[in-house]
């Protein structure tokens, strides 16, 4: 007897999710995941001035602001015709700001919203000690008002009570980590979430030496907690959760468009110099280049026109068909030379792996001979949750670096015009994966604006040639033990991050063909 | 003592999530200090249901809503992160399904509305629809406000504008409903933003006043000066940022070397263009009647 299940809403991650599964015989067989709310960003910039794009977008998500802010400016960049000409304090703050992010955008993932799949809050109930923290939450939790942390799944939560104790101390204390490296993205940025310093041409903050000082302090207690807490918390996971090493495998077709610029003369995105490369990889770790035009989005199974189903993003319209009977998301289903790829850390570190970074390489090399596995074996829940971490890591390191090179006194932005006639293309990595902007101006106003999200990605439904999404994949064939308690499913799903605040196209009309999975 | 229990609804429409992400931020309290501990000696804040952050997911999680809107009736905060979606009946935003149906956010947040103690419309889109009613307002989102007044609901709605909302903003309100009960008219500036933070022209505390006094404006981002060619709205915008900085007093947005973007105020994306300077015929403030829950355009003159 199928048993659909429908989990709405699906918390703990950016945005407004629902996700269904259709198990029979304790295995999934079908899954759709939708999002639940549409605000038509692409509408609202049409007619606008160019130059108030990188302030807009980032109100697109309040988690990943920066990386829509560092898109936009390059998008705006290459359509200023300034992309060769940003100035090196420019392209540093830039790479401070996005990376500053990335540490508080893992480190709030892992600990503050997948954690509570795999750790008893609970347990603090028979604390013992002097842990100040855990005093107040035994305390929170014996006067039985349990809200935020009750009600929850049930079941299969495997650490012992000490480590579980642990994880609860370290969930309390990377709330403060998470909000040191907003200060640390404030600092260059003026504010955050929804920073102020990046613009098309550079940013606005100049470098100064207490500025450096600050950042570089703030940078060190980060970086301490990652490779002494946060890694080893997820060494700690994989121990007692082994079998996720084999749950939620998904596509096997990785995409990054690398991020973080070392260079700042080649106007051409996918041949500039980056810190994590450009391309794409596959489960066999066979590498490839990333070709922009290859990007494509489908609409069969979305609820819109399909008069551009299978068009670049600079031609792929967004008209609303609400009531669509092939239907079943909002989310449109971009693709990679027609085919399905996953994007996110996993994918930014495996293209470099591929592509001999040799940082890279070093470190996962390292982690997968600790723990005994093969790269084939981080296309998995605990894949993902380790990429991540080795990736707020290396950004960690290499932010070290970036911040020393800053030159004060040297120029933060250039000048430009902003053009009658232009199109730009901004590619970048938000935490959660690739992040395409592109646009087209007009009479000095924009014409065109399209984004192609992470999470439009990862969350994608079915394309015109039926193929599912990669969360979609990695959903289907999964063993549920539980239907009431389906923590497989949310465990896979949380494991790529979703981001629906992003997946601007998503919407969920009335009266849906829901009927089309109704199987009790 | 066993403290009180101010039970709390943080329910999320159309938003980025960024404002729950700025609270987060809190420095004193901590955020720790403010979901666990007593955040107010006597009270802590029960807070059972916050789609970023609980444990709870899917229909344990909706039926916190629903029994939380039945057994507290009355003596919930709810608090509203985003603006709501109107536009064709509700079916641009949905929160949980009934039967298989997707529950429309108007649907949703009429239901918990009508019965809370007060409703705090968190962030710029929840107070005066923000972003997502940035014209030409695709959704039909608007503020809570003006949403409530529309269904003829009366319960009180405290503003707290911000693009993000700065946490202190937040906790401050919070702390005033908890220590001394609902907001008296006075303390509300004709916006509905507590006067306490929102009471000061940003343009009067900046620490880059002297310039525009002496008349030496940047022309370029990075260079000395004051901002207002850049565009700087800080001259018709009300808020303490000058005083009370963002991130734990890392930065803010004009010491950060960008103008100020207005983001505390309604309708500040439409306004002119961000990086244009604000001309006379610009230079306009928009107030939300209190009475009419309307909005209305007044010129702005330097006092």
């Amino acid at each position: 007897m199928p048993i659909r299940v429908s989990i709405d809403p699906l918390t703990r991650i950016e945005g407004h999710l629902k996700i269904e599964a259709v198990v029979e015989n304790g295995e999934v067989k079908e899954a759709h995941s939708s999002g639940t709310l549409f605000r038509g960003f692409e509408i609202i910039l049409q007619g606008r001035d160019p130059r108030d794009a990188q302030r807009i977008t980032q109100r697109v998500c309040g988690v990943c602001p920066a990386a829509h802010a560092t898109a936009a400016a390059l998008n705006l960049d290459s359509a200023f015709g300034i992309a060769d000409r940003v100035p090196d304090n420019g392209r540093l703050i830039r790479n401070l700001i996005l990376g500053s992010n990335y540490l508080q955008s893992h480190i709030l993932h892992f600990y503050h919203l997948a954690a509570l799949d795999f750790v008893d809050v609970t347990a603090v109930a028979d604390y013992e000690g002097d842990d100040p923290n855990l005093n107040s939450l035994k305390r929170f939790l014996a006067r039985g008002e349990l809200g935020p942390f009750v009600p929850r799944y049930e079941g299969d939560y495997r650490l012992s009570p000490k480590a579980n104790r642990e994880a609860v101390a370290h969930y309390v204390q990377a709330l403060e980590m998470r909000r040191k490296a907003h200060e640390m993205l404030a600092i260059f940025g003026g504010k955050m979430p929804h920073n102020m310093g990046i613009m098309p041409g550079g940013v606005t903050e100049n470098p100064t030496v207490d500025k450096i000082t600050a950042f570089l302090w703030r940078l060190n207690e980060l970086h301490t907690f990652i490779d002494q807490v946060y890694i080893p918390d997820i060494l700690a996971l994989a121990q007692a959760y082994p079998d996720y090493w084999e749950i939620g495998a998904g596509c096997g077709n990785l995409l990054s468009y690398g991020v973080f610029d070392l260079e700042g003369k080649e106007p051409d995105l996918t041949k500039r110099q980056r810190f994590y490369q450009q391309g794409t990889v596959s489960r066999h770790l066979q590498p490839g280049d990333l070709v922009p035009d290859q990007i494509t989005e489908y609409v069969r199974h979305s609820w819109f026109s399909e008069e551009t189903s299978g068009q670049h993003p600079s031609q792929s319209e967004t008209l609303p068909r609400p009531g669509k009977p092939e239907g079943y998301s909002w989310i449109k289903a971009p693709r990679y030379n027609g085919q399905v790829y996953e994007v996110g850390p996993l994918a930014r570190i495996l293209v470099s792996y591929a592509k001999g970074n040799e940082r890279v390489k070093e470190l996962v090399d390292g982690v997968l001979s600790a723990v005994g596995a093969t790269p084939q074996a981080l296309f998995s829940v605990l894949g993902r949750h380790a990429a991540r971490a080795l990736d707020c890591k290396l950004v960690a390191e290499a932010m070290a670096e970036w911040v020393l090179a800053l030159k004060p006194g040297e120029p933060v932005c250039a000048d430009y015009e902003v053009p009658e006639e232009a199109q730009g293309m901004g590619l970048v990595e938000a935490p959660r994966g690739a992040l395409g902007h592109w646009m087209e101006i007009r009479e000095g106003k924009i014409a065109y604006y399209q984004l192609v999200v992470s999470t439009s990605w990862n969350a994608s439904p079915q394309d015109d040639q039926g193929q599912p999404g990669p969360i979609e994949q990695a959903i289907i064939g999964t063993k549920v033990r539980d239907e009431a308690n389906p923590f497989e499913i949310v465990r896979i799903v949380r494991s790529f991050d979703p981001c629906l605040a992003c997946a601007v196209h998503v919407m969920t009309p009335q009266g849906n063909t829901l009927g089309k999975y109704r199987v009790a | 003592m066993k403290p009180k229990e101010q039970p709390v609804i943080w329910f999320q429409t159309a938003s980025c999530s960024g404002c729950s992400v700025s609270v987060l931020n809190t420095v004193s309290p901590s955020i720790k200090n403010v979901l666990v501990d007593e955040v107010v000696p006597g009270t802590h804040v029960n807070l059972r249901f916050h789609p970023t952050v609980m444990a709870g997911q899917g229909e344990p999680a909706l039926e916190v809503l629903e029994e939380t809107a039945v057994h507290k009736k009355g003596k919930y905060v709810l608090v509203v992160e985003g603006a709501i979606p109107t536009g064709e009946e509700g079916a641009f935003g949905s929160v949980g399904e009934r039967e298989e149906t997707p529950i429309p956010m108007t649907e949703q947040v009429e239901n918990l509305a009508r019965d809370a103690l007060a409703v705090v419309a968190l962030g710029s889109c929840a107070a005066y629809g923000g972003i997502p009613a940035a014209a030409p307002n695709p959704t039909r989102a608007m503020g809570v406000q003006e949403f409530l007044a529309a269904r003829d609901l009366k319960t009180p709605v405290i503003n707290v504008p911000g693009c993000p909302t700065h946490p202190d903003w937040f906790v401050g309100t919070l702390s005033h409903l908890l220590l001394f009960g609902p907001f008296q008219p006075e303390e509300l500036d004709e916006i509905g933003r507590p006067k306490a933070f929102y009471g000061k022209l940003i343009h009067d505390n900046c620490p880059r006043r002297a310039y525009f006094e002496v008349g030496k404006f940047a022309k370029h981002f990075g260079e000395e000066g004051c901002l207002y060619e850049l565009g700087c709205r800080g001259p018709i915008t009300y808020a303490d940022c000058p005083l009370r900085h963002w991130n734990g007093g890392a930065n803010w947005c004009i010491d950060s070397g960008s103008p100020c973007i207005g983001c505390v105020e309604p309708d500040f994306f439409d306004l002119v263009p961000l990086y244009e300077r604000l001309g006379e015929e610009s230079i306009l403030v928009l107030r939300r009647d209190a009475e009419t829950s309307k909005l209305r355009v007044g010129r702005w003159e330097a006092e």
